[in-house]
């Protein structure tokens, strides 16, 4: 009898230390992803001084003269960013207030799953998408933009992350009860000052954290950028002539197997680091957001 | 409110719903066009021909056969790591941590992991399973790396359906003198499965897009065979269709879209599945 | 739950299954290329012909470019490396130091293309030290006037091979002087095929890579005559043969590496190779050399293979001799 117990403890305490482990892979993967970039971005900080890195505006870390300045890089990835918000931000709001305030059931239950199958297009697609067809309409209306320009890529960035500001923009707007709406219509709003008045003040904390999550979502996107905008990194604002954002390059230092030390090794993980800090510190503002400004109903 | 003329304030509205349904409508006719431009492109090389020949220098001999099996094969590892850590991350975390500042700190972990870019995990695929597991481009190595990249949301989206187990069956359970992992095995996990598999199912089709892992650990380049064994070369549809793409001449792009055809359909069988169990699921338990 | 299991666990068999056509007998194994997006057609075209006629052999052929090609090779990583430049010192030395011994093989001439767009009109031809003042480091040349006063004033816009490439390395070494010497401000890529959609799609567009590129996109691109000092010469299949387009004809070549080539499949993708190599060069648009300069490499590649010659040093100077002439 007690020997009965005894396994039955011994098995119970195997099975919750085997599931402890397959917990622990996740945080390992995130001291593995910070101790390796810690490494090797040390690595390259020994030869290039960081204030050189972060402010230089010259970025040939592979030709003669070497230079090692991440600005234009980052300027390319802005520009994306700033194109993707312009779409993505305004359009995914709307919706979403169209799917909450305006839309039947039927509609709702056409509409979310479009919704859902756009967001879930592999960004190679989009890619894909930006060269063959926006690159050539554009063209077609401004004869001056070049072949790899950043505009394509940001429309086609800014469709992919539509879904998620919508669906996002979405659930907040749902949660804000019934009778904060009830108490608007019944002193005479019309439904539009109604959501514009009551319902998104009071779910803005959700909306800007949705908005700062879908912005990272550009930031770190790929394979779009790298077919559409193009490998030259310059410092500019032209959304029609070819840039390079931070994964772009990544890419293009990979396009084979990026071979062990070396300058151009230790570059992928200078910039790798530049952009994990980047999207992390986003991902943190935006949990953050949703935390602290939450509006607690009754 | 200032107050304004009713007649405009009224305009006001319908204007403002009018942009709204165009905005939101908009998103479905975009979907229309890229489908549309996609099968207008890809169709014509679409043939049998086109799933069983291999990559050729000649666009009319060019096939899908490679990318095909290696995709079957990284998502079939990939499968087979991702899965059992991610589910019994989920199971450990949601019924037998308790809640204190190191489960908070676990939380905000998965978070954030589900927020990094996919190319990091390319650069952590290359540092861990190319160089230091000395894995080289195999399918091993790219399936290890996309088991990360998906991890966090087979995580998350089990967490979830555990949470919508009502608590009265743990209850039950209990009263009964079962122990946590009984109830958990026996009554909770059954219960959540449906939810479990349809995340399971979408971190998959997430995995299955993804490009920019594989370019990192080395997968693109010219492959014109299909895999034997976990640690041959391989290639990818993503990536097949990543090479064509770049490609100037114009039957490369049209193999591109025929190459995005046969990825749609794949994920279109794959949300298919999930949306079919969670269907049956909610017959189940209305 | 278990025949869930069950019923996966026999579909990804049978999946895995389906994918597999065995072959009796015959070759079997891996053969691993890397290196120039220049050579890589010529390579691509023969992997796919020798994997028609020996299904069981792997080939894989990736495209980092000759150096970093190189980096992989002397680390015993490949096999053979295209290369569209000769071996650095330091590469050889890398190699030497971990015990990789190689021969040098010639398979192809190329020469190596300037392109505009078809839309320009008014460049009919570059000489060396106008492409000079538009490449080297520190170039200010922004607009076309720059280069000829009686050129319109519109912007110049760069396509080039990246720094990885050994088109890049001979380019600016014959055209700047140095190797990997050249402004930055460049659309960079080790892929061809990325210059080739660039400078096909803007009407400002300077580019240059190898010679097959250009013939294979000809609809889409201008190719430009360059004055090597002897007048404008437009590169062509006689031209790069005679040599007379200068400076920029070049050998282009593939190496193999001894622990590589004591494997049987290795050993019979390069007397593959070889032999196809003058049918498979034209067809890919690069310039066969003479069929005698083939049998030179088959004879050198044997001996070398039989130990009765010393790899690198002799081997090259002799085929080089013979493929120069």
């Amino acid at each position: 009898m007690f020997q009965r117990k005894w396994a039955k403890h011994w098995r119970e305490e195997s099975v919750k230390a085997g599931l402890f482990l397959c917990a622990t892979v996740s945080v390992l993967t995130t001291f593995a992803i910070v101790w390796i970039l810690i490494r090797e971005a040390g690595v390259f900080f020994q030869d290039v001084a960081v204030s050189d890195f972060l402010f230089g505006t010259q970025w040939t870390p592979l030709f003669d003269p070497r230079s090692f300045g991440v600005l234009p890089l980052v300027c390319g990835t802005f520009l994306i960013v700033a194109g993707t918000a312009l779409i993505a931000l305004p359009a995914g709001l709307a919706t979403s207030i169209y799917l909450s305030e305006y839309a039947s059931s039927q509609t709702r239950s056409i509409l979310k799953p479009v919704l859902e199958v756009l967001a879930g297009i592999p960004t190679v697609v989009y890619g894909y998408f930006a060269l063959t067809f926006v690159t050539p309409l554009l063209r077609a209306v401004f004869p001056e933009v070049q072949i790899f320009n950043a505009a394509s890529a940001s429309i086609v960035v800014g469709i992919m992350v539509l879904p998620m500001v919508a669906s996002l923009c979405d659930d907040t707007l749902r949660a804000v009860p019934a009778s904060l709406r009830q108490g608007a219509y019944a002193v005479g709003a019309t439904p539009v000052e109604v959501t514009l008045g009551v319902v998104i003040p009071s779910s803005l904390s959700g909306i800007m954290a949705a908005f700062v999550l879908a912005l990272s979502r550009a930031i770190g996107e790929t394979m779009a950028v790298t077919l559409a905008a193009g490998a030259t990194p310059k410092m500019t604002m032209d959304p029609f002539v070819g840039i390079q954002t931070m994964t772009a390059y990544i890419v293009q230092v990979s396009l084979g197997d990026t071979p062990a030390g070396g300058i151009a090794y230790q570059t992928i993980f200078a910039v790798s680091a530049l952009l994990f800090v980047i999207t992390l510190t986003m991902n943190i503002f935006s949990s953050h957001l949703l935390r602290k400004f939450r509006e607690v109903y009754e | 409110m200032i107050s304004r003329s009713l007649t405009y304030r009224y305009w006001f509205a319908r204007i403002f719903h009018g942009f709204c349904f165009v905005v939101a409508w908009a998103g479905v006719v975009i979907l229309g066009i890229l489908l549309f431009h996609v099968t207008c492109e890809g169709i014509q090389w679409f043939d049998l021909q086109f799933l069983s020949n291999f990559p050729s220098r000649f666009p009319e001999k060019a096939g899908i056969h490679s990318a095909l099996f290696g995709t079957l094969w990284l998502m079939g590892f990939t499968a087979l790591f991702s899965v059992p850590i991610g589910i019994g991350s989920g199971l450990y975390l949601e019924e037998f941590m308790h809640k204190n500042r190191f489960s908070r700190f676990i939380d905000l972990n998965i978070s954030n992991l589900a927020g990094v870019p996919s190319i990091v995990y390319g650069m952590l695929g290359l540092v861990i399973f190319v160089r230091w597991f000395g894995l080289e481009q195999s399918v091993l190595a790219g399936s290890m790396t996309m088991s990360l990249l998906i991890l966090p949301v087979i995580i998350i989206s089990t967490r979830e359906a555990l949470r919508s187990v009502p608590n009265t069956i743990r209850q039950a359970a209990f009263a009964l003198g079962t122990t946590r992992w009984q109830t958990t095995y026996a009554h909770v996990l059954p219960a959540a499965l449906p939810g479990i598999l349809t995340g399971i199912i979408l971190a998959l089709s997430r995995a299955i897009g993804e490009t920019a892992p594989l370019v990192m650990i080395g997968a693109l380049t010219y492959v014109a065979f299909t895999p034997e064994g976990p640690m041959d070369d391989f290639t990818a549809l993503p990536i097949q269709i990543f090479n064509w793409a770049s490609r100037p001449q114009q039957e490369f792009h049209e193999l591109a879209a025929a190459g995005i055809l046969v990825l749609l359909l794949a994920l279109l069988m794959m949300n298919s599945i999930a949306v079919y169990i969670r269907h049956k699921s909610e017959k189940r338990n209305p | 739950m278990n025949r869930l299991l069950l019923y996966f666990a026999l579909s990804t068999v049978l999946l895995l299954s389906i994918g597999e056509i065995s072959f009796a007998g015959g070759l079997k194994g891996k053969v691993r290329v890397d290196g120039s997006s220049t050579v890589f057609p010529i390579t691509e075209a023969v992997a796919e012909e020798f994997q028609k006629k020996n299904r069981r052999v792997r080939v894989t052929v990736g495209i980092s470019g000759t150096g970093g090609g190189f980096k992989k090779f002397s680390a015993g990583q490949t096999d053979i490396n295209d290369a569209s430049r000769p071996i650095k010192d330091s590469e050889r030395k890398k190699a030497k130091d971990n015990g990789v011994g190689f021969i040098e093989l010639p398979v192809a001439y190329d020469g190596l293309s300037v392109v505009i767009n078809p839309n320009n009109d008014f460049v009919d031809y570059l000489t060396v030290t106008e492409l000079r003042k538009i490449w080297q480091p520190g170039s200010t040349v922004k607009y076309w006037s720059d280069v000829r006063p009686e050129w319109p004033k519109r912007p110049i816009t760069l396509y080039g091979p990246g720094a990885d490439s050994g088109t890049f390395d001979y380019f600016t070494k014959t055209i700047n002087g140095k190797s990997q010497a050249s402004r930055p401000d460049f659309t960079a890529s080790e892929d061809d095929n990325v210059l080739v959609m660039g400078v096909s799609g803007d009407k400002n567009a300077l580019g240059y890579f190898g010679y097959a590129y250009y013939r294979e996109n000809q609809a889409k691109l201008k190719v430009v005559p360059i004055d090597g000092g002897t007048g404008p010469i437009t590169p062509s299949e006689k031209t790069i043969n005679d040599g007379s387009y200068r400076p920029l004809s070049r050998p282009i070549f593939i190496y193999i590496s001894k622990p590589g080539s004591k494997r049987p499949e290795v050993k019979a993708f390069v007397r593959f190779y070889l032999a196809q190599a003058s049918e498979l060069v034209k067809e890919v648009g690069y310039i066969s050399l003479p069929d005698k300069s083939y049998q030179l490499a088959s004879d050198q590649f044997e001996k070398w293979l039989k130990g009765s010659l010393i790899s690198g040093n002799s081997s090259d100077m002799e085929i080089k001799k013979v493929a120069l002439k």
